[in-house]
């Protein structure tokens, strides 16, 4: 009970503390940046007081650049990794696996299912028939171009009516595999990063000589990573049993069919399947990386933020203590403890804006550059590019500024509250 | 007449009752005044005398409001300073006191314009009536064409007069001194004194000001002398100085 007790009231302390916290941020950002129009001391005397100090406040600079620079690209990495997997989906396709299955490797889906869920309502029909692909996928391994050691490629077996589902795919370079027969099409950032996934090019994997007869381009998603060949041919060469593939996506009618189309293959009681929009299935599986890299690049930035703050801390310090005498000349001919706090918090915000548009300035050149990581739902590698956005800035910026207010407010007060004879004094 | 007995009526621009100031300095406590009173009339020059330590400094700090007494009353032109909140005080400094202080304090990062400019930022004064007002007050210390000079271009007693500008700009009820030509030569102190004499004479300023030199004292038309934290009525310019005046 007692220990209960004590937990409780710890939580509302910290909680208590993290609100005014928060609030003595907010308020000093706010009244930071506003204090050329609330203050009256001349924004002139903090540019030049700035000038005046360029080598701490350089030091104070670039800590702050640093460090929103780890930060920006951290979030872009998680960013580029959500969007290139969020990407790989389409609002107007659906995905059915077993029902439990959390990804598609796991899944299992009979042609017979396939078949009932092909006629549910909400899917939707060209000349050829509806529109379905039963999909089978595994992992091979094929080397990287750059070490030469194998990496985890994803290899999907599709149906040949698949860029009619997945409209935004297009074969940019030869043509689309013929079925029946042992031939790739293979993801535009495959072809870059693994070796012999050139068009003309035979590969060998799962016992079979493959030809690579095209490469794709996925717009940027996941699939640009994978290469694909006819489902059936793959589940012979993987030795999986004929006609049960892992997953079948259905192009609908529109997206709003989609509900239509989950209840009635969800209540079919001949089918085990669930069924669920193929964009939210992607950024579901985008889900853990994503976290990792959010708390292991803002681990990291925080740290980096500590040093930088204490960076600015010091800055602002220095200059409290080298200006203690015109401080207290301000406030004896009037200026208020206030207007030196708003002076000396300006001041600091300044400083840590200006380190956050270098870092953000710095990371810039990232943007769209391409890296792989392990997907740990599919156990393959895939490419993404850096994605920094407004968003990524704004935050980036933001992070500075509370920085600067950590790192300016203490010493703003000190300055203010100094007692003004004293302080006259001072050499 | 300054009148260091209490006797002063209320017509007085500043009135001294009873003024005590105590430091602590570990567990020793300084008695640094005791039971101070004065009275100055509008338009006195009083100069402050006394050995260091006495309390010169600590009685131009309280008359200034930038410190409170430990006991007593200090009353300027009907404000009663010893009670007020620290902003009401700040804002009572910005509009009755200029302060001048020995080693000028100037901003050094602001030019002279905009030094002398810092008090008038805190009242209503457009762009252009701040500038005027400025330029006036250079002009009363003689510095017009300084006055786009930052300080580290400017010699000891061209500082001072700056100093001076800023003190009178936004027209002060009275200007406190403390030991304006004490970083200065002989004759940089000799147009110093000249200016604030003018500001007294001309234009009717109230100035206490404290010094360590009696040359400079003797330009005051009173000298009050401070010792172990009570004031006594010195000797008059002249006598001072003999009858040949100031030096």
């Amino acid at each position: 009970m007692l220990p209960k007790l004590f937990f409780g009231f710890l939580i509302t302390v910290v909680a208590i503390f993290a609100l005014l916290l928060v609030l003595v941020i907010v308020g000093g950002i706010i009244a930071g940046l506003l204090a050329p129009f609330l203050g009256n001391v001349p924004v002139s005397y903090n540019l030049r007081s700035i000038r005046a100090r360029w080598t701490s406040t350089i030091v104070a600079i670039i800590g702050i650049a640093g460090t929103v620079g780890v930060f920006v690209a951290m979030l872009s990495l998680a960013n580029g990794f959500k969007a290139t997997l969020v990407a790989s989906g389409s609002p107007g396709n659906a995905l059915v696996m077993r029902a439990g299955s959390p990804t598609e490797m796991m899944g299992g889906i009979s042609l017979d299912s396939v078949k009932l869920v092909q006629d549910a309502p909400g899917v939707a029909h060209d000349s050829s028939g509806p529109l379905i692909t039963q999909e089978v996928v595994g992992v091979v391994p094929i080397p990287l171009i750059s070490t030469g050691t194998d990496a985890n490629v994803q290899v999907r077996g599709v149906s040949p009516n698949v860029l009619q589902i997945r409209t935004f795919v297009k074969v940019s370079q030869g043509r689309m595999f013929q079925p029946g027969l042992s031939e790739l099409v293979v993801g535009k950032n495959a072809s870059k990063t693994y070796s012999g996934l050139t068009v003309g090019n035979t590969i060998n994997f799962g016992g079979g000589h493959w030809q690579v007869v095209g490469v794709f381009d996925a717009g940027g998603s996941a699939f640009d990573s994978e290469i694909w060949c006819d489902a059936k041919i793959l589940n012979q060469v993987l030795l999986r049993p004929p006609n049960i593939f892992q997953s079948a996506t259905v192009h609908l009618d529109s997206p709003a069919s989609f509900q239509a189309f989950k209840d009635s293959v969800t209540s079919n009681p001949q089918l085990n399947v669930d069924a669920i929009r193929e964009v939210d299935y992607y950024a579901k599986q985008s889900t853990t990386m994503t976290r990792l890299i959010t708390v292991l690049g803002g681990l990291v930035a925080l740290i980096m933020a500590v040093g930088a703050v204490f960076g600015a801390l010091n800055t602002m310090y220095s200059a409290v203590a080298e200006r203690g005498r015109e401080i207290a000349t301000m406030r004896a001919v009037g200026f208020s403890t206030w207007s030196v706090i708003l002076s000396f918090l300006f001041e600091a915000l300044l400083i840590s804006f200006v380190g956050g548009l270098i870092g953000c300035f710095a990371v810039l050149p990232l943007n769209g550059w391409t890296t792989s990581t392990m997907n740990f739902q599919t156990f393959s590698s895939i490419a993404f590019a850096f994605k920094i956005t407004f968003r990524l800035l704004g935050l980036g910026l933001l992070f500075a500024l509370v920085m600067g207010v950590l790192g300016g407010l203490l010493p703003a007060v000190r300055a203010a509250i100094r007692p003004v004879a004293v302080a006259l004094r001072e050499l | 007449m300054v009148k260091v007995d209490g006797s002063g009526g209320q017509s007085s621009l500043i009135q001294v009752r009873d003024l005590d100031k105590t430091y602590r300095r570990g567990g020793e406590v300084i008695d640094v005044l005791q039971g101070l009173n004065l009275d100055v009339e509008a338009g006195e020059f009083v100069a402050f005398m006394g050995p260091s330590g006495s309390g010169k400094s600590t009685l131009l700090n309280l008359l200034g409001g930038l410190d409170v007494p430990t006991r007593g009353r200090i009353t300027v032109a009907g404000d009663e300073i010893t009670h007020m909140s620290s902003g009401r005080l700040t804002e009572w400094r910005a509009r009755h006191v200029g302060f001048i202080f020995q080693m000028y304090n100037l901003i050094p990062v602001l030019t002279a314009f905009q030094n002398v400019e810092l008090p008038l930022l805190l009242t209503k004064l457009s762009k252009a009536e701040r500038r005027s007002h400025v330029e006036t007050a250079l002009g009363v210390v003689g510095l017009t064409d300084r006055m786009h000079h930052f300080p580290r271009q400017l010699s000891g007693g061209q500082e001072q007069r700056v100093t001076i500008a800023r003190a009178i700009v936004s027209d002060p009820t009275f200007l406190l001194c403390d030991e304006p030509t004490g970083d200065l030569d002989r004759k940089s102190a000799d147009d110093v004194m000249t200016i604030i004499e003018e500001l007294v004479g001309r234009h009717h300023k109230t100035v206490l000001m404290v010094t360590h030199d009696p040359v400079v004292a003797a330009r005051a038309s009173s000298i009050l002398h401070l010792d172990k934290g009570v004031l006594v009525e010195g000797k008059h310019a002249s006598q001072l100085t003999g009858a040949g005046g100031v030096a």
